[in-house]
C-alpha cells in the first residue's frame, strides 16, 4: 500500500480542478442559494459525461469503476469550490451499497447512476445526532411485502433525489429499502439548510414495499449499508479535507495582499504561526484522507478505522480552517458577499452527516481498544 | 519489486530474525536503559545485547538502508518497510541507536567523499564510534547561524577555540560534529564549516549539565587549540550551513518520530489504561484526541517516506513533522502524568521514570530547532509569507 498519489490520480485531479473551476466555482453555489435551487441536473449530467457518477460502478454496468481512493480524489477538488452536486449520496454510497448486491435489479440500478438517470439519498437519522442503531423507522410485515412508517430527517439530497435508501426496523433487525422517492405515502420537506445545500425531513405514512424493493437481506442492513456508509464517510472527509485546502488558500491570499499599519498582515508573526500550524493540520489531515481510500480500496474489510480516523481528523481540521479564516479576514470575512461564509457553514454541516466527531473518535478509541 | 520477491524477502528475514535474535532483546526496548548507543566506551548491559548488535551489524542491519560497502544493507524503501514491520512483530528492540546513525551518517552520504564514507560510516554502523553534535552554542539557540566558535587556518589543519552547549552526551562520545566559523569576515551563514572533531585530545572538554528531569543528558564542550586536520571536513570550507542544514532536517525527523503507523505501537488509551482501570471523560477525550493525531501524524510520515521513494519532494515537510510529532508527545506525556496521578510524582516511584520522561519531553518543542522556529519555516517556504 503506497501512500502515494498516483500519476492516474493527479491527472484525475488536475482534470477535476479544471472543470470545477469553471463549471461549478462558489459563485455558481451563491447563484444557487439566492435562486432556491438546491439541484443542477445540467451540471449532474455533465459530471455524469466525465464517469463520475460511475466511479465506484463495474464498467460492464457502464460505470469507469475507478475505485475509492479515485472517488475520494474526486470529492476533495469538490470541496475546494463547494460544488453542488449529489456525487457523496449516489455515486459513493447508493453506489457502494448497490454493488455489494449482485442481483439483476441491483446492476439496472447501477447503470442508471452511472448514466447520471437516477440520484439517491440515505435517510438514516432519525434525531439530532447520526446513529444507525437508533432507527425507529418501522416496516412491518404485511402479505409479501412491507408497510412503512415513520420519519427521518436530516436526508442530505433528499428532497430532490429520485430514489431513497431507508433505513428501517424490522422484526429482527435492520433492513435497507431502496424505493423511489414519490412513492405514495412519502411526505417530503425541504429543510432551509445554512449551507444551501439539498437536505429534507421526510416523512413516511403506510409506505408500501416489496421484498424487491430490499436492498440485500432482510433484518441484515449492515451488510450493505456498512461498506456503503464507510465510502460515504471517507469521500465526505476527502471533501471537507478540499474545502479547508479552498478556505486556507483564500485566507494565506488574502494575509499577503491586505495591508494595516502600512505592511501586508502576513508579516505579523501571529498570523504567520496560526497559518502554518493550520497547514500543518491540512498536511495530517491529507494522509489520513489518502490512507483511508487506500483501504477502501485494498483491504475493505478493515477499513473501518482508517474511515473513522479520516473523518475525524478532516472533521476538526476544517472547522480550524474555516475559524481562522474568518478570524484572519477579520470584519470581512463575517459578510455575506465575501465567500468564507459559505466555506463555514458546509464545514459545519459536513462535521454532522455521517457521524460528528465524537461518533468517530469514539470508533477509533474502540478499533484502538480504549 | 514483484510480490514474489517481497514474499520472498519477509520469509528470508523472519528465519534470519527467529534465529538469530535473543529472546531478551524482544521486549521493544522502550525505556531508556534499554538503548544501545554504542562506542568506545560502551558497556553492553548483557551479552544478548552484545550479540544482538553484533549479528545486526554483520547483516548491515543496524542501518538497513545505507550502501553495503558503506556497512548497510542497501534495503530498498519496500525492503525497509518490510524490515520494520517483521521487527515489531517480535518486538526485537533496535540493535544499535546513535546520532551517527540518524544525522552524520545521512549528511555524510550525501555530502561527504567516497574516502570519508568508507572512513566514517562503517564505525557508526558496527557501534565502535559514538558521535555527538556540536551545534549550539550560548549565543546560538534558534539564531543558530550565530555560531562563534572560531577555526584558524593553520595549513593543515584547523586551530578550534570555543563553547558548545546542549551537546546531547558529549561526555560519552568519542567524536563530535561541529559547526565551526571559519570566515569571520563574511556574512554570518556563508562563513561556517561543518568539521569532524575527535575528542580523545586535550584540546576538548566536556562538562555535564543537570537537566530538570533529573538527569544529564546534555553537556556544554569546550574547544580550547582544538586541532581538526583539513581532510576532517565535510563539504567545502564555510559552506557548512548547507551540510547543517541538510543534517537538521533528519534530526528534526529522528526527534518527530512521535506517531506510530496503523499497524504498530500501542495506543495511548491502552498506555493510560495500565495505571487507570476507568478513564475519567475528560481525560477519555483527551486521550482519543491524542490518538487521533498519532495515527495521523504517523501516516504523515509514511506518505512523505513513499512520497520521496517516488521522487515527490515533500518541501519542508521535516519541520512540520517536528513540530506536530514534538507537541504530540508532549500532550502524550502530560496524559500519562495525568493518567499516573499521584503515583507519577516520586522519582523511581511505583511507575519508575514516568515524571523523568515526562519533563524530559519539554526539550523535544526546544531541541533541533523550536516549535515557533519551525512554524516560521513553513510559514516562510511553504506559504510563501513575507519575513
Amino acid at each position: 500500500m503506497k501512500l502515494v498519489m498516483s500519476e492516474e490520480e493527479t491527472m484525475l485531479a488536475d482534470m477535476a480542478r479544471g472543470f470545477l473551476d469553471s463549471a461549478a466555482p462558489v459563485s455558481k453555489l451563491r447563484e444557487m442559494r439566492d435562486a432556491g435551487v438546491t439541484h443542477d441536473a445540467a451540471l449532474w449530467k455533465e459530471m455524469a459525461d466525465m464517469g463520475w457518477a460511475g466511479v465506484l460502478v463495474p464498467e460492464d454496468a457502464g460505470g469507469s469503476d475507478m475505485g475509492f481512493a479515485a472517488a475520494n480524489v474526486i470529492a476533495r477538488e469538490m470541496g475546494k469550490t463547494l460544488a453542488v452536486s449529489p456525487f457523496i449520496s449516489t455515486a459513493v454510497i447508493a453506489a457502494t451499497a448497490l454493488r455489494s448486491v449482485s442481483d439483476a435489479r441491483a446492476r439496472d440500478a447501477l447503470a442508471r447512476i452511472a448514466s447520471g438517470e437516477a440520484t439517491y439519498a440515505l435517510a438514516v437519522d432519525e434525531g439530532i445526532k447520526f446513529d444507525p442503531d437508533a432507527t425507529q423507522l418501522e416496516a412491518k410485515a404485511s402479505g409479501n411485502g412491507f408497510t412503512l412508517n415513520g420519519k427521518k430527517q436530516f436526508v442530505v439530497d433528499g428532497a430532490n433525489a429520485d430514489r431513497l435508501l431507508v433505513l428501517a426496523r424490522t422484526e429482527n433487525g435492520l433492513t435497507l429499502f431502496d424505493i423511489p422517492s414519490d412513492r405514495a405515502g412519502i411526505e417530503r420537506t425541504a429543510s432551509n439548510m445554512i449551507d444551501a445545500r439539498d437536505a429534507a425531513r421526510i416523512e413516511f405514512t403506510d409506505v408500501e414495499a416489496t421484498g424487491d424493493d430490499v436492498l440485500g437481506s432482510v433484518d441484515q442492513a449492515m451488510d450493505v449499508l456498512r461498506p456503503a456508509l464507510e465510502a460515504g464517510q471517507a469521500a465526505l472527509a476527502a471533501e471537507m479535507a478540499g474545502l479547508s485546502a479552498g478556505a486556507f488558500e483564500m485566507t494565506v491570499g488574502y494575509l499577503k495582499e491586505r495591508k494595516q499599519f502600512g505592511v501586508e498582515i502576513g508579516r505579523f508573526q501571529a498570523l504567520q504561526h496560526r497559518a502554518a500550524h493550520l497547514w500543518c493540520e491540512t498536511e495530517v489531515t491529507a494522509s489520513a484522507i489518502l490512507n483511508a481510500g487506500r483501504m477502501l480500496d485494498e483491504d475493505p474489510e478493515n477499513a473501518g478505522l482508517a474511515v473513522s480516523l479520516a473523518k475525524a481528523k478532516a472533521t476538526a481540521t476544517a472547522k480550524l480552517a474555516v475559524i481562522e479564516g474568518v478570524q484572519m479576514h477579520g470584519g470581512i470575512g463575517m459578510t455575506d458577499a465575501y465567500d468564507m461564509g459559505f466555506y463555514m457553514k458546509r464545514a459545519r454541516v459536513g462535521a454532522e452527516w455521517l457521524g460528528d466527531f465524537a461518533y468517530h473518535a469514539e470508533r477509533v478509541a474502540a478499533a484502538r481498544g480504549f | 519489486m514483484s510480490a514474489t520477491t517481497t514474499e520472498a524477502f519477509r520469509l528470508e528475514l523472519r528465519d534470519w530474525l527467529e534465529a538469530n535474535c535473543p529472546e531478551e532483546m524482544r521486549d521493544g526496548g522502550v525505556t531508556e536503559d534499554s538503548i544501545c548507543w554504542g562506542g568506545k566506551d560502551w558497556v553492553f548491559t548483557s551479552e544478548a545485547q552484545k550479540v544482538w548488535l553484533e549479528r545486526c551489524a554483520a547483516k548491515g542491519y543496524t542501518v538497513p538502508t545505507w550502501p553495503k560497502e558503506y556497512g548497510g544493507a542497501g534495503l530498498s524503501r519496500d525492503e525497509e518497510k518490510i524490515f520494520l514491520q517483521e521487527m515489531g512483530r517480535i518486538n526485537a528492540r533496535p540493535p544499535l541507536q546513535s546520532f551517527g546513525i540518524w544525522m552524520l551518517g545521512p549528511a555524510l552520504l550525501h555530502f561527504g567523499t567516497h574516502e570519508q564514507k568508507l572512513h566514517y560510516l562503517p564505525p557508526i554502523a558496527r557501534g565502535e564510534i559514538r558521535w555527538c553534535q556540536g551545534y549550539s552554542e550560548p549565543n546560538a539557540g534558534s539564531d543558530l547561524a550565530n555560531v562563534q566558535t572560531r577555526g584558524e587556518d593553520k595549513g593543515d589543519h584547523w586551530l578550534v577555540n570555543g563553547q558548545k552547549i546542549w551537546t546531547s552526551y558529549a561526555d560519552k562520545a568519542d567524536w563530535i560534529f561541529a559547526l565551526v566559523r571559519t570566515d569571520r569576515d563574511a556574512p554570518k551563514h556563508k562563513g561556517i564549516s561543518f568539521l569532524l572533531c575527535d575528542m580523545e585530545q586535550a584540546g576538548v572538554e566536556t562538562r555535564p549539565i543537570k537537566m530538570i528531569s533529573g538527569i544529564s543528558p546534555f553537556c556544554e564542550t569546550f574547544f580550547t587549540d582544538a586541532v581538526i586536520p583539513k581532510d576532517q571536513i565535510v563539504g567545502e570550507e564555510n559552506k557548512g550551513w548547507d551540510v547543517a542544514k541538510y543534517l537538521l532536517t533528519h534530526e528534526r525527523e529522528m526527534i518527530s518520530g512521535g506517531g506510530q503507523g496503523l499497524a504498530g505501537g500501542r495506543a495511548i488509551g491502552a498506555v493510560l489504561s495500565d495505571t487507570m482501570e476507568e478513564m475519567d471523560a475528560t481525560l477519555r477525550a483527551d486521550a482519543m484526541r491524542c490518538e487521533i493525531d498519532s495515527l495521523a501524524i504517523g501516516l504523515t510520515l509514511e506518505r512523505y517516506k513513499d512520497q520521496a521513494e517516488a521522487g515527490q519532494g515533500a518541501g519542508d515537510a521535516s519541520a512540520m513533522l517536528k513540530y506536530m510529532g514534538t507537541e504530540l508527545n508532549k500532550q502524550r506525556h502530560e496524559l500519562m502524568m495525568s493518567a499516573g496521578g499521584s503515583d507519577a510524582l516520586e522519582w523511581d516511584g511505583p511507575l519508575g521514570n514516568r515524571a523523568g520522561d515526562w519533563l524530559r519531553t519539554k526539550a523535544n518543542s526546544i531541541e533541533g530547532g523550536t516549535s515557533e522556529v519551525m512554524l516560521s519555516i513553513v510559514s516562510r517556504r511553504v506559504l510563501g509569507l513575507p519575513a
